[in-house]
Protein backbone atom coordinates (compact mmCIF):
# COMPACT_ATOMS: atom_id res chain seq x y z
CA UNK A 1 0.00 0.00 0.00
CA UNK A 2 2.80 2.01 1.23
CA UNK A 3 4.86 1.36 -2.38
CA UNK A 4 1.04 2.04 -4.23
CA UNK A 5 1.22 5.62 -2.38
CA UNK A 6 4.80 6.02 -3.35
CA UNK A 7 4.22 5.39 -6.82
CA UNK A 8 0.87 7.66 -7.53
CA UNK A 9 3.21 10.20 -5.94
CA UNK A 10 5.95 10.28 -8.71
CA UNK A 11 3.35 9.62 -10.90
CA UNK A 12 1.81 12.91 -9.82
CA UNK A 13 4.95 14.55 -10.10
CA UNK A 14 6.72 13.52 -13.27
CA UNK A 15 3.66 14.58 -14.49
CA UNK A 16 3.89 17.65 -13.42
CA UNK A 17 7.14 18.12 -14.31
CA UNK A 18 6.89 16.61 -18.23
CA UNK A 19 2.78 16.23 -18.48
CA UNK A 20 0.36 18.43 -19.58
CA UNK A 21 -0.85 19.67 -22.88
CA UNK A 22 2.27 20.93 -23.97
CA UNK A 23 4.41 18.76 -21.90
CA UNK A 24 6.91 16.10 -23.32
CA UNK A 25 4.45 13.26 -22.35
CA UNK A 26 1.81 14.62 -24.51
CA UNK A 27 3.92 15.44 -27.71
CA UNK A 28 4.57 11.96 -27.44
CA UNK A 29 1.24 10.71 -27.85
CA UNK A 30 0.54 13.04 -30.34
CA UNK A 31 3.42 12.36 -32.49
CA UNK A 32 2.80 8.81 -32.43
CA UNK A 33 -0.69 8.91 -33.06
CA UNK A 34 0.03 11.17 -36.52
CA UNK A 35 2.57 8.67 -37.21
CA UNK A 36 0.50 5.92 -36.88
CA UNK A 37 -2.69 7.33 -38.54
CA UNK A 38 -0.92 8.64 -41.33
CA UNK A 39 1.23 5.43 -41.82
CA UNK A 40 -1.93 3.34 -41.75
CA UNK A 41 -3.55 5.72 -44.09
CA UNK A 42 -0.58 5.35 -46.81
CA UNK A 43 0.17 1.90 -46.04
CA UNK A 44 -3.71 0.94 -46.70
CA UNK A 45 -3.29 2.81 -49.95
CA UNK A 46 -0.21 0.74 -50.81
CA UNK A 47 -1.91 -2.26 -50.12
CA UNK A 48 -5.08 -1.64 -51.85
CA UNK A 49 -3.06 -1.25 -54.85
CA UNK A 50 -1.00 -4.27 -54.57
CA UNK A 51 -3.99 -6.34 -53.81
CA UNK A 52 -6.24 -4.99 -56.92
CA UNK A 53 -3.15 -5.56 -59.42
CA UNK A 54 -2.62 -8.98 -57.86
CA UNK A 55 -6.18 -10.06 -58.28
CA UNK A 56 -6.53 -8.56 -62.28
CA UNK A 57 -7.46 -12.03 -63.76
CA UNK A 58 -5.69 -13.45 -67.12
CA UNK A 59 -6.53 -16.18 -69.13
CA UNK A 60 -4.30 -18.60 -71.75
CA UNK A 61 -6.85 -16.50 -74.43
CA UNK A 62 -4.69 -13.27 -73.33
CA UNK A 63 -1.89 -11.98 -75.51
CA UNK A 64 1.68 -12.78 -74.56
CA UNK A 65 2.18 -9.11 -73.18
CA UNK A 66 -0.37 -8.83 -70.78
CA UNK A 67 0.21 -11.57 -69.30
CA UNK A 68 4.06 -11.48 -68.80
CA UNK A 69 3.28 -7.99 -67.15
CA UNK A 70 0.35 -9.38 -64.66
CA UNK A 71 2.44 -12.08 -64.06
CA UNK A 72 5.58 -9.18 -63.25
CA UNK A 73 3.36 -7.61 -61.51
CA UNK A 74 2.22 -10.33 -59.10
CA UNK A 75 5.78 -11.81 -58.52
CA UNK A 76 6.84 -7.89 -57.68
CA UNK A 77 3.87 -7.59 -55.24
CA UNK A 78 5.02 -11.35 -53.90
CA UNK A 79 8.82 -10.41 -53.36
CA UNK A 80 7.98 -7.00 -51.49
CA UNK A 81 5.28 -9.02 -49.42
CA UNK A 82 7.80 -11.65 -48.04
CA UNK A 83 10.82 -9.00 -47.73
CA UNK A 84 8.51 -6.54 -45.68
CA UNK A 85 6.53 -8.73 -43.91
CA UNK A 86 9.57 -11.63 -43.04
CA UNK A 87 12.24 -8.67 -41.26
CA UNK A 88 11.75 -6.53 -38.24
CA UNK A 89 10.63 -2.87 -38.69
CA UNK A 90 13.31 -1.91 -36.40
CA UNK A 91 15.80 -3.64 -39.13
CA UNK A 92 14.60 -1.62 -41.77
CA UNK A 93 14.49 1.21 -40.10
CA UNK A 94 18.19 0.77 -39.81
CA UNK A 95 18.54 -0.69 -43.28
CA UNK A 96 16.70 2.56 -44.92
CA UNK A 97 18.22 5.23 -42.86
CA UNK A 98 22.10 4.34 -43.01
CA UNK A 99 21.60 2.82 -46.61
CA UNK A 100 21.03 4.92 -48.52
CA UNK A 101 24.00 7.74 -47.63
CA UNK A 102 25.83 4.39 -47.93
CA UNK A 103 25.23 4.21 -51.78
CA UNK A 104 24.78 7.84 -52.32
CA UNK A 105 27.02 9.74 -49.47
CA UNK A 106 24.19 12.11 -49.09
CA UNK A 107 21.78 11.45 -45.87
CA UNK A 108 18.11 12.25 -47.27
CA UNK A 109 16.47 12.33 -43.91
CA UNK A 110 18.42 15.15 -42.10
CA UNK A 111 16.45 17.45 -39.66
CA UNK A 112 12.92 17.24 -38.12
CA UNK A 113 11.49 16.67 -41.53
CA UNK A 114 13.81 14.25 -42.51
CA UNK A 115 13.02 11.88 -39.31
CA UNK A 116 9.50 12.23 -40.31
CA UNK A 117 9.73 11.18 -43.44
CA UNK A 118 12.23 8.49 -42.52
CA UNK A 119 9.90 7.17 -39.97
CA UNK A 120 6.50 7.71 -42.16
CA UNK A 121 8.19 5.42 -44.99
CA UNK A 122 8.85 2.81 -43.30
CA UNK A 123 5.83 2.12 -41.13
CA UNK A 124 3.85 2.72 -44.08
CA UNK A 125 6.16 0.33 -46.46
CA UNK A 126 5.71 -1.94 -43.23
CA UNK A 127 1.97 -1.57 -43.32
CA UNK A 128 1.46 -2.07 -46.90
CA UNK A 129 2.93 -5.28 -46.76
CA UNK A 130 0.58 -6.43 -44.32
CA UNK A 131 -2.54 -4.57 -46.19
CA UNK A 132 -1.49 -6.12 -49.44
CA UNK A 133 -2.11 -9.57 -48.35
CA UNK A 134 -5.47 -8.12 -46.53
CA UNK A 135 -6.95 -7.02 -49.39
CA UNK A 136 -5.99 -10.31 -51.57
CA UNK A 137 -7.40 -11.89 -49.56
CA UNK A 138 -10.65 -9.53 -49.21
CA UNK A 139 -10.89 -9.54 -52.50
CA UNK A 140 -10.82 -13.35 -53.45
CA UNK A 141 -13.24 -14.13 -50.35
CA UNK A 142 -16.21 -12.26 -52.15
CA UNK A 143 -18.52 -15.01 -53.53
CA UNK A 144 -17.55 -15.75 -57.09
CA UNK A 145 -21.30 -15.03 -58.13
CA UNK A 146 -20.69 -11.39 -57.61
CA UNK A 147 -18.83 -11.10 -60.51
CA UNK A 148 -20.54 -13.39 -62.64
CA UNK A 149 -23.52 -11.43 -61.72
CA UNK A 150 -21.70 -8.18 -62.68
CA UNK A 151 -20.12 -9.88 -65.68
CA UNK A 152 -23.69 -10.85 -66.99
CA UNK A 153 -24.97 -7.51 -66.90
CA UNK A 154 -21.89 -6.44 -69.62
CA UNK A 155 -19.82 -4.80 -66.71
CA UNK A 156 -16.13 -5.02 -67.59
CA UNK A 157 -13.48 -5.61 -64.98
CA UNK A 158 -13.11 -2.60 -63.61
CA UNK A 159 -16.68 -1.45 -63.60
CA UNK A 160 -16.69 -4.56 -61.69
CA UNK A 161 -14.23 -4.14 -59.21
CA UNK A 162 -15.26 -0.58 -58.47
CA UNK A 163 -19.12 -0.99 -57.96
CA UNK A 164 -19.43 -4.46 -56.49
CA UNK A 165 -16.46 -6.20 -55.60
CA UNK A 166 -14.36 -3.82 -54.10
CA UNK A 167 -17.21 -2.35 -51.56
CA UNK A 168 -17.65 -5.79 -50.01
CA UNK A 169 -14.11 -6.61 -49.63
CA UNK A 170 -13.16 -3.20 -48.02
CA UNK A 171 -16.22 -3.72 -45.92
CA UNK A 172 -14.57 -7.09 -45.04
CA UNK A 173 -11.41 -5.98 -44.34
CA UNK A 174 -11.77 -2.93 -41.92
CA UNK A 175 -11.09 -5.26 -38.96
CA UNK A 176 -7.60 -5.72 -40.58
CA UNK A 177 -7.16 -1.93 -41.18
CA UNK A 178 -7.74 -1.32 -37.25
CA UNK A 179 -5.58 -4.43 -36.24
CA UNK A 180 -2.92 -2.22 -37.94
CA UNK A 181 -3.26 0.97 -36.95
CA UNK A 182 -3.47 -0.45 -33.22
CA UNK A 183 -0.36 -2.68 -34.19
CA UNK A 184 1.52 0.48 -35.78
CA UNK A 185 0.66 2.93 -32.57
CA UNK A 186 2.52 0.33 -30.69
CA UNK A 187 5.10 -0.61 -33.09
CA UNK A 188 6.01 3.12 -34.07
CA UNK A 189 8.22 3.42 -30.92
CA UNK A 190 10.85 1.28 -32.65
CA UNK A 191 11.48 5.08 -34.53
CA UNK A 192 13.55 5.99 -31.77
CA UNK A 193 16.11 3.57 -33.27
CA UNK A 194 16.34 6.28 -36.23
CA UNK A 195 16.00 9.24 -33.69
CA UNK A 196 11.79 9.77 -34.27
CA UNK A 197 11.34 11.31 -30.80
CA UNK A 198 7.33 9.62 -30.23
CA UNK A 199 5.40 8.15 -26.74
CA UNK A 200 8.09 5.77 -26.29
CA UNK A 201 11.12 7.79 -27.07
CA UNK A 202 9.81 10.67 -24.85
CA UNK A 203 10.14 8.44 -21.97
CA UNK A 204 13.59 7.37 -22.57
CA UNK A 205 15.17 10.63 -22.38
CA UNK A 206 12.80 11.67 -19.17
CA UNK A 207 14.51 8.53 -17.23
CA UNK A 208 17.82 9.29 -18.86
CA UNK A 209 17.56 12.52 -16.69
CA UNK A 210 15.55 11.26 -13.68
CA UNK A 211 15.69 8.01 -13.37
CA UNK A 212 12.09 7.40 -12.60
CA UNK A 213 12.25 4.12 -14.58
CA UNK A 214 8.98 2.72 -13.55
CA UNK A 215 6.57 5.92 -12.39
CA UNK A 216 7.18 6.35 -16.40
CA UNK A 217 7.18 3.32 -17.80
CA UNK A 218 3.21 3.72 -16.06
CA UNK A 219 2.35 6.20 -17.34
CA UNK A 220 3.64 4.94 -20.51
CA UNK A 221 1.16 2.00 -20.12
CA UNK A 222 -1.82 3.78 -19.27
CA UNK A 223 -0.85 6.13 -21.97
CA UNK A 224 -0.72 3.54 -24.82
CA UNK A 225 -3.97 1.38 -23.48
CA UNK A 226 -5.66 4.57 -23.58
CA UNK A 227 -5.14 5.54 -27.40
CA UNK A 228 -5.72 1.72 -28.03
CA UNK A 229 -8.97 1.21 -26.61
CA UNK A 230 -10.25 4.73 -27.73
CA UNK A 231 -9.77 3.23 -31.47
CA UNK A 232 -10.69 -0.03 -30.40
CA UNK A 233 -14.40 1.82 -29.38
CA UNK A 234 -14.07 4.29 -32.62
CA UNK A 235 -13.93 1.42 -34.64
CA UNK A 236 -16.48 -1.40 -33.77
CA UNK A 237 -18.54 2.41 -34.23
CA UNK A 238 -17.35 2.75 -37.52
CA UNK A 239 -18.02 -0.74 -38.47
CA UNK A 240 -21.76 -0.72 -37.23
CA UNK A 241 -22.44 2.68 -39.01
CA UNK A 242 -20.63 1.33 -42.76
CA UNK A 243 -23.41 -1.82 -41.96
CA UNK A 244 -26.56 0.07 -42.03
CA UNK A 245 -29.84 -0.53 -40.98
CA UNK A 246 -30.92 -3.70 -40.61
CA UNK A 247 -34.53 -2.44 -41.19
CA UNK A 248 -35.83 -1.18 -44.54
CA UNK A 249 -38.87 0.77 -45.46
CA UNK A 250 -42.16 -0.83 -47.50
CA UNK A 251 -42.92 1.24 -50.18
CA UNK A 252 -46.65 2.24 -50.45
CA UNK A 253 -47.22 1.92 -54.17
CA UNK A 254 -50.49 2.33 -56.31
CA UNK A 255 -53.41 0.00 -55.37
CA UNK A 256 -52.80 -2.35 -58.03
CA UNK A 257 -49.31 -3.47 -57.05
CA UNK A 258 -49.37 -6.97 -55.90
CA UNK A 259 -47.67 -7.75 -52.66
CA UNK A 260 -44.79 -10.21 -53.06
CA UNK A 261 -47.09 -13.15 -51.37
CA UNK A 262 -50.17 -12.64 -53.26
CA UNK A 263 -48.37 -12.04 -56.88
CA UNK A 264 -48.22 -15.95 -57.03
CA UNK A 265 -51.35 -17.12 -55.54
CA UNK A 266 -53.72 -18.61 -57.91
CA UNK A 267 -56.68 -16.63 -57.73
CA UNK A 268 -54.61 -13.84 -58.87
CA UNK A 269 -55.90 -12.50 -62.10
CA UNK A 270 -52.68 -11.80 -64.15
CA UNK A 271 -55.12 -9.43 -66.37
CA UNK A 272 -55.29 -7.08 -62.53
CA UNK A 273 -51.47 -6.78 -62.95
CA UNK A 274 -51.22 -6.16 -67.22
CA UNK A 275 -54.16 -3.87 -66.75
CA UNK A 276 -52.06 -1.83 -64.30
CA UNK A 277 -49.08 -1.43 -66.25
CA UNK A 278 -50.96 -0.52 -69.11
CA UNK A 279 -52.35 2.10 -66.90
CA UNK A 280 -48.92 3.29 -66.01
CA UNK A 281 -48.05 3.98 -69.78
CA UNK A 282 -50.92 5.90 -70.21
CA UNK A 283 -50.12 8.05 -67.66
CA UNK B 1 -33.10 -15.24 -91.42
CA UNK B 2 -34.36 -14.18 -87.99
CA UNK B 3 -32.02 -16.38 -85.49
CA UNK B 4 -30.94 -14.72 -82.68
CA UNK B 5 -28.19 -17.51 -81.29
CA UNK B 6 -26.76 -20.08 -83.38
CA UNK B 7 -24.47 -22.51 -81.87
CA UNK B 8 -22.11 -23.79 -83.82
CA UNK B 9 -19.94 -27.12 -82.78
CA UNK B 10 -19.52 -25.70 -79.86
CA UNK B 11 -17.59 -27.80 -77.47
CA UNK B 12 -15.80 -27.59 -74.03
CA UNK B 13 -13.57 -29.62 -72.04
CA UNK B 14 -12.57 -28.85 -68.37
CA UNK B 15 -8.77 -30.44 -68.51
CA UNK B 16 -9.36 -34.13 -70.55
CA UNK B 17 -12.98 -33.99 -69.14
CA UNK B 18 -15.15 -33.42 -72.05
CA UNK B 19 -18.50 -31.41 -70.39
CA UNK B 20 -19.73 -30.45 -73.98
CA UNK B 21 -19.45 -32.02 -77.49
CA UNK B 22 -20.29 -30.85 -80.52
CA UNK B 23 -23.69 -28.47 -79.67
CA UNK B 24 -25.81 -27.40 -82.73
CA UNK B 25 -29.00 -25.48 -82.11
CA UNK B 26 -30.36 -21.98 -82.96
CA UNK B 27 -32.79 -19.87 -81.30
CA UNK B 28 -34.93 -17.72 -83.06
CA UNK B 29 -36.85 -14.56 -81.92
CA UNK B 30 -39.45 -15.22 -79.75
CA UNK B 31 -38.07 -18.54 -78.76
CA UNK B 32 -38.58 -20.20 -75.63
CA UNK B 33 -36.24 -23.02 -75.82
CA UNK B 34 -36.20 -25.03 -72.63
CA UNK B 35 -32.98 -27.50 -72.13
CA UNK B 36 -33.86 -30.37 -69.73
CA UNK B 37 -31.42 -33.14 -68.66
CA UNK B 38 -29.85 -35.31 -65.83
CA UNK B 39 -27.39 -33.35 -63.50
CA UNK B 40 -24.23 -33.26 -64.71
CA UNK B 41 -25.26 -33.36 -68.93
CA UNK B 42 -23.75 -30.14 -69.15
CA UNK B 43 -26.95 -28.02 -69.36
CA UNK B 44 -25.85 -24.97 -66.97
CA UNK B 45 -22.11 -25.25 -69.06
CA UNK B 46 -23.94 -25.13 -72.26
CA UNK B 47 -25.78 -21.40 -71.28
CA UNK B 48 -22.55 -20.24 -69.27
CA UNK B 49 -20.39 -20.60 -72.52
CA UNK B 50 -23.94 -19.13 -74.32
CA UNK B 51 -23.06 -16.27 -71.84
CA UNK B 52 -19.41 -16.43 -72.32
CA UNK B 53 -18.62 -16.75 -68.84
CA UNK B 54 -17.02 -20.18 -69.76
CA UNK B 55 -14.97 -19.92 -72.48
CA UNK B 56 -15.95 -22.66 -75.10
CA UNK B 57 -13.24 -25.06 -76.25
CA UNK B 58 -14.14 -25.45 -79.95
CA UNK B 59 -17.03 -23.85 -82.30
CA UNK B 60 -18.68 -20.46 -82.34
CA UNK B 61 -21.65 -18.99 -81.29
CA UNK B 62 -23.08 -16.23 -83.95
CA UNK B 63 -25.32 -13.50 -82.40
CA UNK B 64 -27.34 -12.13 -85.02
CA UNK B 65 -24.85 -13.16 -87.47
CA UNK B 66 -21.56 -12.08 -85.47
CA UNK B 67 -19.38 -14.68 -83.71
CA UNK B 68 -18.95 -13.26 -80.43
CA UNK B 69 -16.57 -16.51 -79.47
CA UNK B 70 -13.68 -15.93 -81.81
CA UNK B 71 -10.95 -15.00 -80.36
CA UNK B 72 -9.98 -11.02 -79.38
CA UNK B 73 -13.93 -10.88 -79.23
CA UNK B 74 -14.71 -8.18 -76.42
CA UNK B 75 -17.66 -9.77 -74.32
CA UNK B 76 -19.19 -6.95 -72.65
CA UNK B 77 -21.20 -5.37 -75.40
CA UNK B 78 -22.57 -8.93 -76.09
CA UNK B 79 -22.97 -9.43 -72.73
CA UNK B 80 -25.29 -6.65 -71.98
CA UNK B 81 -27.64 -7.53 -74.73
CA UNK B 82 -28.02 -11.16 -73.39
CA UNK B 83 -28.76 -11.30 -69.87
CA UNK B 84 -28.71 -13.88 -67.33
CA UNK B 85 -30.63 -15.54 -64.30
CA UNK B 86 -28.55 -17.41 -62.01
CA UNK B 87 -29.55 -19.89 -60.02
CA UNK B 88 -28.03 -18.63 -56.88
CA UNK B 89 -29.10 -14.90 -57.95
CA UNK B 90 -25.95 -13.34 -57.82
CA UNK B 91 -27.53 -10.37 -56.63
CA UNK B 92 -25.14 -7.44 -55.54
CA UNK B 93 -25.04 -7.74 -51.76
CA UNK B 94 -23.77 -4.01 -51.07
CA UNK B 95 -26.75 -2.51 -52.89
CA UNK B 96 -30.47 -1.83 -52.37
CA UNK B 97 -33.07 -3.26 -54.91
CA UNK B 98 -33.50 -0.03 -56.68
CA UNK B 99 -29.42 -0.12 -56.88
CA UNK B 100 -29.38 -3.82 -58.30
CA UNK B 101 -31.57 -2.66 -61.02
CA UNK B 102 -29.87 0.65 -61.98
CA UNK B 103 -26.17 0.29 -61.74
CA UNK B 104 -26.04 -1.70 -65.18
CA UNK B 105 -27.88 0.69 -66.94
CA UNK B 106 -26.36 3.70 -65.59
CA UNK B 107 -22.66 2.17 -66.17
CA UNK B 108 -22.98 0.32 -68.83
CA UNK B 109 -25.60 1.56 -70.73
CA UNK B 110 -24.81 5.26 -69.71
CA UNK B 111 -28.43 5.55 -69.30
CA UNK B 112 -29.27 8.84 -67.06
CA UNK B 113 -29.74 8.39 -63.51
CA UNK B 114 -33.64 9.59 -63.98
CA UNK B 115 -34.26 6.97 -66.72
CA UNK B 116 -32.49 4.32 -65.03
CA UNK B 117 -34.29 4.73 -62.06
CA UNK B 118 -37.67 4.60 -63.69
CA UNK B 119 -37.25 1.60 -66.41
CA UNK B 120 -35.54 -0.23 -62.97
CA UNK B 121 -39.01 0.61 -61.28
CA UNK B 122 -40.83 -0.60 -64.41
CA UNK B 123 -39.55 -3.73 -64.04
CA UNK B 124 -39.54 -4.24 -60.86
CA UNK B 125 -43.58 -3.40 -60.76
CA UNK B 126 -43.78 -6.08 -63.21
CA UNK B 127 -42.19 -8.79 -60.92
CA UNK B 128 -44.50 -7.47 -57.94
CA UNK B 129 -41.03 -6.29 -55.69
CA UNK B 130 -42.09 -2.51 -56.18
CA UNK B 131 -42.58 -2.64 -52.44
CA UNK B 132 -39.03 -3.76 -51.68
CA UNK B 133 -36.59 -1.30 -53.62
CA UNK B 134 -35.10 -0.24 -50.25
CA UNK B 135 -34.09 -3.50 -48.98
CA UNK B 136 -30.99 -5.28 -49.48
CA UNK B 137 -30.73 -9.04 -51.09
CA UNK B 138 -30.05 -10.40 -47.43
CA UNK B 139 -33.61 -9.05 -46.19
CA UNK B 140 -34.78 -10.34 -49.23
CA UNK B 141 -36.54 -14.33 -49.08
CA UNK B 142 -35.03 -16.29 -52.29
CA UNK B 143 -38.22 -16.11 -54.53
CA UNK B 144 -38.05 -12.84 -53.72
CA UNK B 145 -34.60 -12.20 -54.75
CA UNK B 146 -34.97 -14.05 -58.19
CA UNK B 147 -38.14 -11.88 -59.15
CA UNK B 148 -35.43 -8.67 -58.39
CA UNK B 149 -32.86 -10.68 -60.78
CA UNK B 150 -35.26 -11.11 -63.47
CA UNK B 151 -36.12 -7.27 -62.77
CA UNK B 152 -32.49 -6.66 -63.08
CA UNK B 153 -31.37 -8.36 -66.19
CA UNK B 154 -34.70 -7.03 -68.00
CA UNK B 155 -33.54 -3.11 -67.31
CA UNK B 156 -30.82 -3.79 -69.39
CA UNK B 157 -33.42 -4.57 -71.99
CA UNK B 158 -31.63 -7.91 -73.06
CA UNK B 159 -32.36 -9.35 -76.81
CA UNK B 160 -32.05 -13.38 -75.21
CA UNK B 161 -32.53 -13.98 -71.76
CA UNK B 162 -30.96 -16.95 -70.16
CA UNK B 163 -31.80 -18.83 -66.86
CA UNK B 164 -29.89 -21.18 -65.41
CA UNK B 165 -32.45 -23.38 -62.89
CA UNK B 166 -34.07 -20.35 -62.06
CA UNK B 167 -36.25 -22.76 -59.22
CA UNK B 168 -33.84 -24.91 -58.17
CA UNK B 169 -32.21 -22.89 -54.68
CA UNK B 170 -36.05 -21.99 -53.75
CA UNK B 171 -38.34 -23.63 -51.31
CA UNK B 172 -41.13 -25.43 -52.80
CA UNK B 173 -43.71 -22.58 -52.30
CA UNK B 174 -41.28 -19.74 -53.86
CA UNK B 175 -41.14 -22.08 -56.78
CA UNK B 176 -44.46 -20.63 -58.40
CA UNK B 177 -43.94 -17.12 -57.88
CA UNK B 178 -40.91 -17.31 -60.63
CA UNK B 179 -42.22 -19.24 -62.72
CA UNK B 180 -45.61 -16.93 -62.74
CA UNK B 181 -42.91 -13.86 -63.93
CA UNK B 182 -41.26 -16.23 -66.36
CA UNK B 183 -44.70 -17.57 -68.22
CA UNK B 184 -45.73 -13.68 -68.28
CA UNK B 185 -42.64 -13.10 -70.21
CA UNK B 186 -42.78 -15.77 -72.47
CA UNK B 187 -46.34 -14.81 -73.28
CA UNK B 188 -45.10 -11.15 -73.93
CA UNK B 189 -42.84 -12.20 -76.47
CA UNK B 190 -39.17 -11.70 -75.10
CA UNK B 191 -36.78 -14.75 -76.45
CA UNK B 192 -35.94 -17.33 -73.92
CA UNK B 193 -33.25 -19.92 -72.72
CA UNK B 194 -34.57 -22.16 -69.70
CA UNK B 195 -32.64 -24.41 -68.29
CA UNK B 196 -34.77 -26.37 -65.58
CA UNK B 197 -36.31 -29.45 -63.76
CA UNK B 198 -39.80 -27.71 -63.94
CA UNK B 199 -41.16 -30.28 -66.46
CA UNK B 200 -44.35 -29.03 -66.49
CA UNK B 201 -42.97 -25.45 -67.22
CA UNK B 202 -40.85 -26.99 -70.24
CA UNK B 203 -43.81 -28.58 -71.59
CA UNK B 204 -46.36 -25.83 -71.64
CA UNK B 205 -44.72 -22.77 -71.92
CA UNK B 206 -41.79 -23.49 -74.14
CA UNK B 207 -41.71 -24.25 -78.06
CA UNK B 208 -38.60 -25.70 -78.11
CA UNK B 209 -37.00 -28.18 -76.01
CA UNK B 210 -34.12 -29.38 -75.50
CA UNK B 211 -33.06 -33.39 -73.90
CA UNK B 212 -29.28 -33.16 -73.02
CA UNK B 213 -27.44 -36.26 -72.15
CA UNK B 214 -23.58 -36.63 -71.25
CA UNK B 215 -23.16 -33.57 -72.90
CA UNK B 216 -24.43 -33.62 -76.35
CA UNK B 217 -27.68 -32.94 -77.61
CA UNK B 218 -30.22 -36.33 -77.39
CA UNK B 219 -33.23 -35.29 -79.02
CA UNK B 220 -35.08 -32.20 -79.53
CA UNK B 221 -37.98 -30.62 -81.17
CA UNK B 222 -41.38 -29.21 -79.68
CA UNK B 223 -42.67 -29.76 -76.64
CA UNK B 224 -45.54 -32.46 -78.10
CA UNK B 225 -42.44 -33.99 -79.21
CA UNK B 226 -40.62 -34.50 -76.42
CA UNK B 227 -43.25 -34.99 -74.15
CA UNK B 228 -45.76 -36.75 -75.80
CA UNK B 229 -43.76 -38.82 -78.13
CA UNK B 230 -40.18 -39.49 -76.92
CA UNK B 231 -38.23 -40.95 -79.87
CA UNK B 232 -35.57 -42.07 -78.10
CA UNK B 233 -35.14 -44.67 -75.47
CA UNK B 234 -32.84 -42.42 -72.60
CA UNK B 235 -35.64 -39.95 -73.13
CA UNK B 236 -38.32 -41.76 -72.22
CA UNK B 237 -36.94 -42.86 -69.12
CA UNK B 238 -35.21 -39.67 -67.90
CA UNK B 239 -38.82 -37.92 -68.28
CA UNK B 240 -40.69 -41.29 -66.70
CA UNK B 241 -38.09 -41.07 -63.84
CA UNK B 242 -39.79 -36.78 -63.42
CA UNK B 243 -43.36 -37.78 -64.37
CA UNK B 244 -42.78 -40.77 -60.74
CA UNK B 245 -42.26 -37.73 -58.62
Amino acid sequence: MEKLTQLFEDIVKLWGAYGGWSGQYMVGIRRTLLLAVAATLIGCLIGLLCGILNTIPYSKSDNIVKRFFLKLIRVVVRIYVEVFRGTPMILQAVFIFYGIPYFSGVQPFQGNTGMWMAALLVVSINTGAYMAESVRGGIISIDPGQTEGAKAIGMTHVQTMVNVVLPQALRNIIPQIGNNFIINLKDTSVMFIIGFVEFFATHRSIVGINLMYFPSATIEMIGYLTMTLVSSILLRWLEKKLDGDDNYELVQADQLTLAAGTYSHPHTPEKALERSLKKEEER
Amino acid sequence: MDAVLQVNHLSKSFGSHEVLRDIDFTVKKGDVTSIIGASGSGKSTLLRCINLLETPSKGEIFFHGENVAARGVNPTAYRSKVGMVFQNFNLFSNMTVLQNCMVGQTKVLKRQEKDAKETALQFLHKVGMTPYINAKPRQLSGGQKQRVAIARALAMDPEVLLFDEPTSALDPEMVGEVLTVMRSLAGEGLTMLVVTHEMAFARDVSNHVVFMREGVIWEEGGPQEIFVNPQRDETKEFLSRFMER
